[in-house]
């Protein structure tokens, strides 16, 4: 029913290497961008800057963890660690007078270089000795920035971002702040794309593959493995940063902690792992779906018929984050671009059972 | 420098240590039978501790019978979690382990304070709060007992592993095929030391729990657990004991100095570097055994 791919046959390289091959995907690319553009205009602000926003930008976030997890195959289990590093060093650039623009690299360049020493352990360690290694890192991030008051200005302390312009737009209104996120988030979604089909995409593959292998073929596993953990802590220090300037607007060190560099990972495994789909689907569903169901607990409890607690519902987006993890990986490892590429191949050739590809 | 201080600090850490065993030992036991990091093991230890809560402070039972319960519920939790969670990830990435047995912790976690209450509970194993005196030493008689109670389970797994049923799981530690071949049954083997491990928590729970109340914050002692897994060796009954020691007398000590001066907090900071020091330089630990890779 939805075979898109009659009539397209590539007769140069170039047109079969490029992003979308397909006529069809591109226009629902281009569709779907139009609509992110007009979300300001189309959602109510409340949707606009507690769901749309938030998802974008821990998107972007998911995306530069797939690039080091699904990609180059190196755990990480300290991510949050290392956008709290971007973000508090694009507050600190900005505060000292800096524009924005030359902030967010300096927030990119101080968390690749951090980043970096993360990756010192993957050098030495794999699997799941790195899993211990990078969350032992994430309580030392963590603990520094806490108890460094030159960092986060003391123990208990919020420290807000100053007002910037972004592009000589100043960021203060919800439109401003949406248009940053969605332009990071559309700029990180079209590089971890291109790096997939790239040389250096396939040279993180082959070392994530097997390692010792990659090395036989003349894949130095080192330097990749260093530029991933480079490249990644990078592209993470700059959404830390976004996500400080656009949505948080004031940072303590509790909003990067253990339990959000959890997230971020069960962000990439329920998406799939790899997937630039699977990191929006992923982020989406770890995000929004707790809240969907305490929202919907909330109004069943309204009617008293089954007793809920206060404290019960407090503990639900817990209770679903966990079983969504367990289910997720129980029946489909390969997450939710999995299902999404089983509904969209079964669509392809619908009334008939079989596909090719 | 005040000597009295030091030792003092040096005891109570060491008896925290053997404390920190107890919930370590779970996480070898498994790891031993089965090669699975079980990063629940800290939500087990809750889970434990609200049972064993649920009989002697809910229900009123003596402490004897609501720690019996608990071994019963956590062994059958244990057996039915590898039944049904674990033996489905047989052949998946260490990623995807992982993550399992995080989920399953944060559902744990949500499941147990969210049914019963966020409030800490206070549970009284029955035991004196007054501090023991030696000389000048304060020992604090519930790490005392706890400490104790570590060493002897520890003690125990070294002498189960030496009966029938723990020579088999010997066998399946060392290579699930050549136990097979010899008639073991690797899945019953797992499923034994998933329970055992559930045993363990049943110690720890109830300890911990009267050390510092039942509430969620018992799963945080998955990290000093991790440390001391870590250093000791993850498959290595001997090195939960010794590196449970340095872990605790480590994590006693140095915050015991440092923390006035930096303003706290240092013992995550030890506990911390200790994993990390550990796996540069000796990933295997104390008394692991080395992971050889082949192509």
């Amino acid at each position: 029913m939805f075979y898109r791919l009659s009539g397209i046959h590539h007769t140069r390289y170039e047109s079969a290497r490029a992003l979308w091959p397909v006529t069809a995907d591109r226009r629902i690319i281009l569709g779907l961008l139009l609509l992110a553009l007009a979300a300001p205009f189309l959602l109510s602000d409340l949707y606009l800057t507690s769901y749309m926003l938030p998802w974008l930008i821990w998107t972007a976030a998911a995306l530069s963890l797939t690039l080091l997890m699904g990609i180059a195959g190196q755990l990480h289990f300290g991510f949050a660690a290392v956008m709290a590093i971007g973000a508090y060093t694009s507050i600190h650039l900005t505060r000292a007078g800096v524009p924005f623009e030359l902030a967010l690299l300096g927030a990119g360049l101080m968390a690749a270089l951090i980043g970096c020493l993360f990756g010192a352990a993957a050098l030495r360690v794999k699997g799941l000795y790195l899993v211990m290694a990078t969350l032992a890192m994430q309580y030392l991030v963590e603990w520094t920035i806490i108890n460094v008051p030159a960092i986060s200005g003391g123990a208990q302390a919020t420290l807000s971002t100053p007002d910037v312009t972004f592009l000589f737009v100043p960021l203060q209104s919800d439109g401003a702040l949406y248009y940053t996120a969605l332009l990071w988030t559309v700029v990180v979604t079209l590089l971890i794309m291109n790096i997939k089909r790239s040389s250096f995409g396939r040279a993180l593959v082959a070392v994530r593959d097997k390692d010792f292998a990659a090395s036989v073929i003349g894949v130095n596993p080192l330097k990749y493995k260093l530029l991933a953990f480079f490249a990644s802590s990078f592209l993470g220090g700059v959404t830390g940063a976004v996500l400080a300037f656009c949505y948080y607007q004031a940072v303590t060190p509790e909003q990067f902690g253990f339990n959000v560099s959890i997230q971020l990972v069960a962000m990439v495994l329920v998406g799939g792992l790899g997937s630039v789909i699977g990191a929006y689907l992923g982020a989406g569903f770890v995000l929004l779906l707790p809240i969907v169901l305490t929202n919907l607990l909330a109004f069943v409890a309204q009617f008293d018929l089954i007793p809920i607690s206060f404290n019960l519902l407090s503990h639900i987006p817990l209770m679903v984050y966990g079983a969504l993890i367990i289910g997720v990986i129980l029946f489909e490892p390969l997450g939710l671009a999995k299902i999404y590429d089983n509904i969209r191949k079964y669509f392809l050739v619908w009334p008939f059972r079989h596909t090719q590809s | 420098m005040d000597f009295q201080f030091l030792i003092e600090l040096t005891i109570n850490g060491a008896l925290t240590g053997l404390m920190y065993s107890l919930v370590a030992l779970g996480i070898v036991l498994i790891y031993k039978s089965s090669g699975v990091p079980n990063l629940a093991q800290g939500a087990m230890v809750m889970l434990a501790a609200y049972i064993v809560w649920i009989f002697a402070g809910l229900l009123g039972t003596p402490i004897l019978v609501a720690v019996f319960m608990a071994l019963v519920g956590m062994f059958l939790f244990g057996m039915f979690t590898e039944r049904f969670l674990l033996r489905k990830m047989v052949g998946q990435p260490i990623i995807m382990v992982v993550m399992l047995t995080l989920g399953l912790e944060s559902l744990l976690r949500g499941i147990g304070p969210g049914l019963l209450g966020a409030a800490p509970k206070s549970l009284d194993l029955g035991l004196d709060m007054m501090p023991i005196i030696i000389g000048d030493v304060f020992i604090n008689r519930e790490y005392l007992v706890g400490g104790l109670i570590g060493a002897a389970m520890v003690g125990l797994s070294l002498l189960f592993f030496r009966t029938r049923l723990g020579t088999k799981l010997r066998a399946v530690s060392d290579n699930h095929i050549s136990s097979w071949s010899v008639g073991i049954s690797v899945e019953r083997a797992v499923a034994i030391s998933w329970g055992l491990a559930g045993i363990s928590a049943v110690a720890a729970g109830a300890m911990w729990g009267s050390v510092q109340g039942v509430d969620w914050t018992l799963t945080a002692l998955l990290f000093p657990a991790v440390a001391v897994v870590i250093l000791g060796g993850l498959d290595s009954i001997y090195g939960v004991l010794i590196a449970g020691l340095i872990v605790g007398i480590l994590g006693s000590v140095i915050p015991g100095y440092v923390d006035p001066l930096v303003g706290g907090g240092t013992r995550d900071v030890v506990t911390s570097l200790i994993i990390l020091l550990t796996i540069m330089f000796r990933p295997h630990g104390i008394f692991g055994r080395e992971d050889i890779e082949r192509v």
